[in-house]
């Protein structure tokens, strides 16, 4: 109840700091939106020159793409610390954050919240539900249950990874390239990952489970596949449960271990 | 005069030099996008031989080469532009003896020198023996690309140099930038190559800057364009570097009339 009542505080000084800038949070809405439509593009331009991708047909990769949409979206709504080690470890201010009761991580990511990113999730669902349509997949209430579960899999996944990410910045003090790293690899989570070979497949699947966050989960709707990938859709919620726990794990030995920025 | 600008160059190379470490992830982040757009070409090649004008070893060639011509191309000009108009130092500058835009031109130089050395040639040389890149064996094709990609590292910093200076006429420009970065990737043909787009975006890009970039360059080195048409490619690079000079310099008149700096 009380993390409720501090989530408020924290949106309504975001709303203040913010709408002095009333036309940042539009021009971000748009560039995040372009961001996605490029990469929409970019499956168009794929499928005029191939009928299928790895077996999956052009509605089934945009299916995916906007099942991905989701939980990118409310992820980047309440993960929005790409610039932790610069702001909380180099400029010391993880140091003020530690002096307060409630959560480290916690307080970090609500400082940070970022609400424009929730548009992405409302137009990944909207993609989602014209290819259900177009596809004509059977459609059960259930359905709904069982996609806030995988959303929220998925969502625990990126929140796991990067925790975890950040958390590096309480043991090294320099600042490394790690994070544009996993921007890149995470990616290839979105696109089917049976046209990778064996090695890119088992890091997108286990070890770096960003196969997790994209393809894996929405398989589970669509049709099956010669390799049947939608028997692991249903380990997503557990997949997410078990990186956030070790994220969560290693920033908070992060933050014991952490000394302070003073002098 | 000159060759304070050229302190310039140096001093941004040293600088960068003492951050190297930041750049060796770099080449690693390359060379995984590389793989990865190797695979999903391979999966859209499937039977195919040839698509859209490209042999499936040539668009290998082609993810490699533009890939690694962004390692050196790309920089934060941008950034750095809107970050000193933001903060006001960009009023100290303009009082100084120079010029503040060709000291941000001189400043990407040095980024470049640097990233050609330290980050697109060792990632090239590691991408080719991880992926069957073929290398062109005409010195002439590789000449040419050398003056090309100094060409493609002009038109885009201009291409930043202008987003950056848009921070004068709104207080935050974050998501044009954003904006800029995502379609010069996607134009320039850093992920496509414009021969796939559909007809009407291909005459559209036609008529913009962003393939001068990458994508003619990139396909001159490929062998997909011959070696008769690289002029006309050079040509037209020259010619974007022109017509760029206009909107920049307009740009900067009026920024410089309206220059506020917030808190003074």
């Amino acid at each position: 109840m009380r993390y409720a009542s501090l989530f408020w505080e924290y949106i309504k000084n975001y709303a203040k700091t913010r709408l002095t800038y009333r036309a940042d949070f539009w021009i971000e809405v748009l560039s995040d939106l372009l961001f996605q439509i490029v990469n929409l593009i970019f499956i168009f331009i794929v499928f005029q020159h191939t009928p299928s991708l790895g077996g999956w047909t052009e509605l089934e990769v945009v299916f995916v793409y906007g099942f991905f949409m989701i939980p990118f979206g409310i992820f980047a709504t309440f993960f929005s610390i790409w610039n932790f080690s610069e702001r909380y470890i180099v400029k010391g201010e993880m140091d003020r954050v530690l002096t307060r009761p409630a959560h480290s991580l916690f307080q970090v990511l609500f400082e940070n919240v970022d609400p424009p990113s929730m548009f992405g999730s409302f137009v990944g669902a909207g993609i989602m539900a014209y290819c259900w349509a177009k596809m004509d997949l059977p459609f059960h209430p259930v359905d709904l249950l069982i996609l806030a579960l995988l959303v929220m899999g998925a969502v625990l996944i990126y929140a796991g990874l990067y925790t975890a990410l950040s958390a590096i910045s309480f043991y090294s003090d320099a600042p490394t390239g790690i994070v544009p790293l996993m921007y890149n690899i995470q990616n290839y989570g979105r696109y089917p990952v049976n046209i990778y070979n064996k090695l890119i497949r088992f890091v997108l699947t286990w070890l770096l489970p960003f196969a997790f966050v994209g393809v894996i989960p929405a398989s589970y709707f669509l049709e099956k596949k010669a390799d049947d990938l939608s028997q692991l859709a249903l380990l997503t919620p557990v997949m997410g449960l078990i990186v956030f726990g070790i994220g969560l794990a290693f920033w908070n030995h992060g933050v014991k271990r952490y000394r302070g920025a003073g002098s | 005069m000159m060759s304070a600008y050229f302190d310039f160059i140096r001093i941004r190379f040293l600088m960068m030099l003492a951050y190297r470490v930041n750049y060796y992830s770099g080449i690693v982040i390359y060379a995984i996008n590389i793989g990865a757009y190797y695979f999903l070409w391979q999966a859209i090649y499937g039977e195919q031989d040839s698509l859209a004008g490209f042999t499936i070893a040539q668009m290998t060639t082609y993810i490699a080469v533009s890939w690694m011509a962004r390692a050196f191309y790309f920089n934060n000009l941008d950034r750095e532009i809107a970050n000193e108009i933001r903060d006001g130092s960009v009023a100290v500058q303009l009082i100084r003896p120079y010029s503040y835009l060709l000291v941000k031109m001189m400043q990407g130089f040095g980024e470049g020198a640097f990233r050609l050395l330290l980050f697109m040639v060792p990632g090239m040389i590691i991408v080719c023996l991880i992926f069957p890149v073929k290398l062109p064996t005409d010195p002439v094709v590789w000449l040419i690309y050398l003056a090309m990609l100094f060409l493609s590292f002009l038109i885009n910093s201009q291409i930043n140099i202008l987003t950056g200076l848009f921070a004068f006429f709104v207080e935050n420009n974050e998501g044009m930038m954003r904006m800029k970065r995502v379609m010069v990737d996607l134009f320039s043909g850093v992920v496509v190559p414009i021969a796939f787009f559909p007809g009407w975006l291909k005459s559209i890009m036609e008529w913009l800057p962003f393939q001068a970039i990458t994508y003619l360059p990139s396909s001159v080195f490929t062998g997909r364009t011959p070696l008769g048409e690289a002029g006309g490619v050079l040509g037209l690079q020259i010619a974007w570097f022109a017509v760029l000079l206009l909107p920049i310099w307009l740009t900067w008149r009026a920024a410089r009339k309206r220059l506020f700096v917030q808190g003074g």
